[in-house]
């Protein structure tokens, strides 16, 4: 099975995030950008299947600050080839990445038809839309989302896919290949890859370079404003050692008649 | 001390699995008589398949990869009580046991995940626990004495204070901070952090099985260290002194190196008169296993306690030498649930109790992880109202209180 | 152009579901706002009959189909896009669940027009319209406008009180078939069940939900301990259940159980959208983290800047020392 897995970077949210001088976007000068964790899924269950079955893994991403730790890593963990866009502009939207990626795949040498491509089925920066139901579209694939399994014989024209709905049932449903996958979780956690085979990935293992083909699609939307939410306002914020507001919580719950 | 350690050449460097009979320090491992005193001191020898007696026999009989393949050394929290009793006197906690951790870590099906958030943080962040590296100091927003932090003023210094991980991010960690900036200064030293540069020392990744992530983190900060000038080393983390000491030499760093407490018990004749408040404790000590098995600072940190006015130092049934390790070396602080699903104890339960057992009313420690460790099982074992845990330079600073 | 505002409603396994009346208290002001007509689009198989209950609505535009049954991109979202393109609306509105997740997702290619995902409200101002988004897991805020009409609105739930959205009044119904191809490549199968759930944790008035910042497994018994004593349950965030620390189905948050108990504790839980959504509506919430940054205070109604693992034990004890 030939699978293609497409990763995205988005701010690395353990790091502060600021606006930007334009009071309407982020900060990107000193932000950390960091994999989208669905793609980390997606890639991990493109691993999980060649584990299984065999095949190869390409991982392609836009290039954007990070991205050869991100595809070192990918190749350090079992993809057996990994190609970066180059000549994008790194503030792309997710539509526009989506359009981007969709224009620029059948430009890159040896890749397509593939049996399957993966990614996330989210990331935290969609706010005009998402990368997998845009590139399915642009490419005439079927496209699931929400994905939680996928199940597909070696040779098979076919996968079953799992997808997550509320309060843990899982809807079961089927799909002819190639088709795309936007995935919530693997079946398992990512992997870890030691540092030491990262390292090796990086003296050994090439990225390719492929200049991005079409243009970012102008998204429709304007930002007015934008501002880190004041978010410890609401709740009133008790003090104390933990005994002290324990008690008072106590009382709290008391007094609603909770205890 | 172990034998064998006071005078470290560059062993570590070049050493692998593969080569380690090429090695003199190797084939040394080859005279084991077999006596199994490793597997009988070993914290967790009644839980380990392969304690060192058994991976030597083994490696004899070439048949290694079967302790490779088996997950038995992921209990081995690096405390160097194996080697420290060893009568052959053979380097095992710091030559064999990270050789062959280093192939089970690989070998691993499924690594607990704790440990993998862990090691993912600390490649990330710098720090295990996966905080913001541009908030490595923010702990000096609380303090009352001034803190330069080279960055921002590169000034030649005397002392480089490298901080550490838990004691930077960790809230019982700073005020161990706090603490030891206030005899900093009131010693009157020259003083300053890296601050927000300043990222993991990387032993515990080495001592889990993951030099990469050791190799990676030590590049960076030997490359950290050269852009400033500065006479001594002094860390807050015994596992950084460990590493300092003994690993970073390979990468040409020579400085200086010592422990907050070897360093402030060298300071002990200007710090004393400071030592003012009477503190009516009666106090043990645990010895870490990298200051104390590993180094042999035994006294030092007991100098300080005694030189606290009122302090009573009582020992522990197990103590120095035979300290019983925390638990939380080589990994071990981040195998806590893997350990619990084993069903094995919490080393650090055991400590605790020992702790009690000695009528303290104070465990003393000189390594950022225990703190929270200790703390843990003084609420599991229900002492708190009667055993407090403090890092030493908390009971130093509260001494130092008008 | 008709230029009228459109909630799409959401069903699941034939029920209208919360989420949908929600929205129809949002369009409501907003077409009452615009001056104009609110219309639910109802896409499903044998649900008809739902329509009735959309009286917030002018209009109910009802279609048929075995395809709807089970949302997809393929057939649902493509024929919401044809009927978009057909009828114009000034603005459609899709609750961002996981029922509706692919047919929303697929909009922004099928359209041209503007889409604006992580919505949390959206108002008319000054004759336009305008939305209110949480991005980068909670940590941004931004004021967005679509810049031309037919804009998409994804909206997270809880906009409105659900209740207000339900209005007794018959809506006129005007049976609507949008194209659906006639060989479909993503086929529905079955829906799998959760394994037997010991406590459906929708049903109960106390949960103490805990999140990473419980750090171990060890620690969900503190949480255990202190839903006894509260004669509830626990529940969690999606990473301690991905850590199988607790069942699946104890589950709360976007690809969870959505929960409205009396109590509800959140314990080491940062407070990412995925997760508040599920249980904002809780009648009391307490948050116990220690980043006092954490977004989970944004929700709570009272909150303690504590590691909840201290924090737990604490009011386990107090509780027990009230009952003596």
């Amino acid at each position: 099975m030939k699978i293609l897995v497409l990763l995205k970077m988005v701010p690395d949210v353990v790091e502060e995030l600021e606006v930007g001088p334009d009071g309407t976007s982020l900060d990107l000068e000193f932000q950390r950008l960091i994999v989208s964790e669905s793609d980390d899924h997606a890639l991990e269950q493109a691993l999980i299947l060649k584990d299984r079955h065999g095949g190869t893994v390409t991982a392609l991403a836009l290039d954007q600050p990070d991205i050869d730790d991100v595809l070192f890593t990918a190749l350090a963990k079992g993809v057996d080839r990994a190609v970066k866009v180059t000549e994008t502009d790194t503030a792309l939207t997710s539509r526009s990445t989506g359009t981007v990626i969709a224009q620029t795949l059948p430009a890159v040498p040896d890749l397509l038809p593939v049996d399957l491509i993966v990614t996330g089925c989210q990331a935290i920066d969609d706010l005009d839309g998402q990368v997998a139901p845009l590139v399915a579209n642009a490419l005439g694939l079927p496209y699931l989302g929400l994905v939680t399994g996928v199940a597909a014989e070696p040779d098979a024209d076919r996968a079953t896919i799992t997808k997550e709905y509320a309060g843990g049932v899982r809807g079961v449903f089927e799909v002819p290949l190639p088709a795309l996958l936007g995935l919530q979780v693997a079946e398992k956690p990512p992997r870890y890859v030691p540092v030491a085979k990262v390292r090796a990935a990086m003296k050994s293992a090439q990225i390719a370079a492929v200049p991005a083909a079409g243009e970012p699609v102008a998204t429709r939307i304007d930002v007015l404003d934008m501002a880190k939410p004041e978010s410890a306002s609401h709740a009133e914020m008790l003090e104390g050692s933990p005994e002290e507001m324990a008690a008072k919580l106590g009382e709290l719950l008391a007094a609603r008649g909770l205890v | 001390m172990v034998k064998g350690t006071a005078t470290v050449d560059s062993v570590y460097g070049d050493l692998s699995i593969d080569t380690l009979l090429e090695h003199p320090e190797g084939r040394e491992l080859l005279s084991c008589i077999q006596c199994g005193i490793c597997a009988g001191t070993c914290p967790y020898g009644d839980a380990m398949d392969y304690p060192p007696r058994r991976i030597i026999a083994m490696m004899r009989a070439g048949m290694l990869e079967e302790v490779f393949a088996s997950d038995s050394l992921l209990n081995c929290v690096a405390c160097y009580a194996c080697m420290a009793k060893c009568p052959r006197g053979l380097r095992l906690t710091e030559v064999l046991l990270p050789l062959v951790k280093e192939q089970t870590f690989v070998n691993l099906p499924e690594i607990p995940a704790e440990l993998q958030k862990a090691l993912e943080n600390t490649l990330r962040y710098g720090n295990p626990m996966g905080q913001s590296p541009r908030k490595r100091a923010a702990w000096i927003k609380n303090t009352d004495v001034p803190i330069r932090i080279l960055k921002s003023d590169p000034r030649p210094v005397d002392v480089l204070w490298f901080v550490e991980c838990y004691t930077s991010y960790h809230p019982r960690g700073q005020e161990a901070c706090h603490a030891t900036a206030k005899i900093f200064d009131a010693l009157g030293v020259d003083f300053a952090i890296l601050g927000p540069e300043e990222k993991c020392a990387g032993e515990c990744a080495r001592l889990v099985g993951e030099p990469g992530l050791f190799d990676a983190l030590r590049e960076d900060i030997v490359a950290l260290l050269n852009k400033y000038e500065f006479d001594r080393l002094v860390t807050s983390g015994a596992h950084a002194y460990d590493a300092f000491k003994y690993l970073y030499p390979d990468l040409g760093f020579t400085r200086p190196v010592e422990h907050t407490h070897t360093f402030f018990a060298g300071n002990l004749n200007r710090l004393e008169p400071l030592l003012s408040k009477k503190l009516d404790y009666r106090v043990t000590y645990h010895d870490s296993c990298c200051l104390g098995r590993h180094n042999g600072h035994y006294e030092e940190p007991r100098s300080l306690l005694t030189a606290i006015p009122g302090v009573t130092l009582v020992e522990m049934i197990h103590n120095r030498v035979n300290s019983i390790c925390c638990g939380g070396g080589g990994g071990g602080m981040w195998l806590d649930t893997y350990y619990k699903s084993k069903g094995y104890d919490r080393l650090s339960d055991r400590r605790v109790q020992e702790a009690a057992d000695a009528g303290a009313d104070v465990l003393a420690v000189s390594c950022p992880y225990e703190v929270s460790r200790f703390e843990d099982s003084v609420k599991v074992l229900g002492y708190e109202s009667t055993l407090m845990v403090k890092e030493i330079t908390e009971l130093l600073a509260e001494s130092m209180e008008a | 152009m008709a230029q009228n505002i459109w909630v799409v409603a959401e069903q699941w396994r034939g029920q209208a579901t919360d989420a949908t009346f929600e929205l129809l208290a949002l369009g409501r002001e907003l077409a009452d706002g615009l001056g104009t007509s609110l219309e639910t689009v109802l896409f499903g198989h044998g649900v008809g009959d739902l329509a009735g209950e959309f009286g917030a609505s002018d209009t109910v535009l009802a279609a048929d189909h075995p395809a709807f049954a089970v949302p997809t991109a393929e057939a649902f979202g493509a024929a919401l896009a044809s009927l978009v393109k057909e009828r114009q609306p000034r603005c459609v509105l899709v609750p961002l669940t996981n029922v509706l997740w692919d047919a929303l997702g697929i909009l922004p290619a099928e359209l041209d027009g503007p889409f604006i995902n992580f919505c949390q409200d959206v108002r008319v101002s000054q004759g336009r319209i305008e939305a209110d988004c949480l991005l980068y897991g909670g940590k941004m805020r931004a004021t967005v406008v679509p810049t031309g009409d037919g804009a998409v609105f994804g909206l997270a739930s809880g906009v409105r009180p659900p209740d207000q959205g339900r209005v007794d009044r018959t809506p006129t119904v005007e049976a609507v078939a949008p194209a659906v191809p006639t060989s479909l490549r993503v086929q529905f199968k079955d829906f799998h069940e959760p394994e037997a759930a010991d406590v459906d944790i929708t049903q109960q008035d106390v949960l103490v939900a805990v999140g990473r910042g419980i750090q171990t497994q060890d620690n969900v018994e503190l949480a255990e301990e202190l839903a006894t004593a509260l004669g509830g349950a626990t529940c969690a965030s999606r990473p301690v259940i991905d850590q199988g620390w607790l069942p699946l189905a104890r589950q709360v948050g976007k690809s969870g159980a959505t929960v409205k108990p009396k109590l509800y504790i959140a314990a080491g839980i940062s407070g990412a959208p995925e997760h508040t959504e599920g249980m904002k509506d809780a009648e009391l919430i307490i948050a116990i983290n220690t980043d006092p940054e954490a977004p989970i205070f944004g929700v709570a109604h009272y909150g303690i800047v504590e590691d909840a693992t201290d924090v737990l034990p604490a009011l386990t004890e107090s509780l027990a020392a009230m009952k003596e």
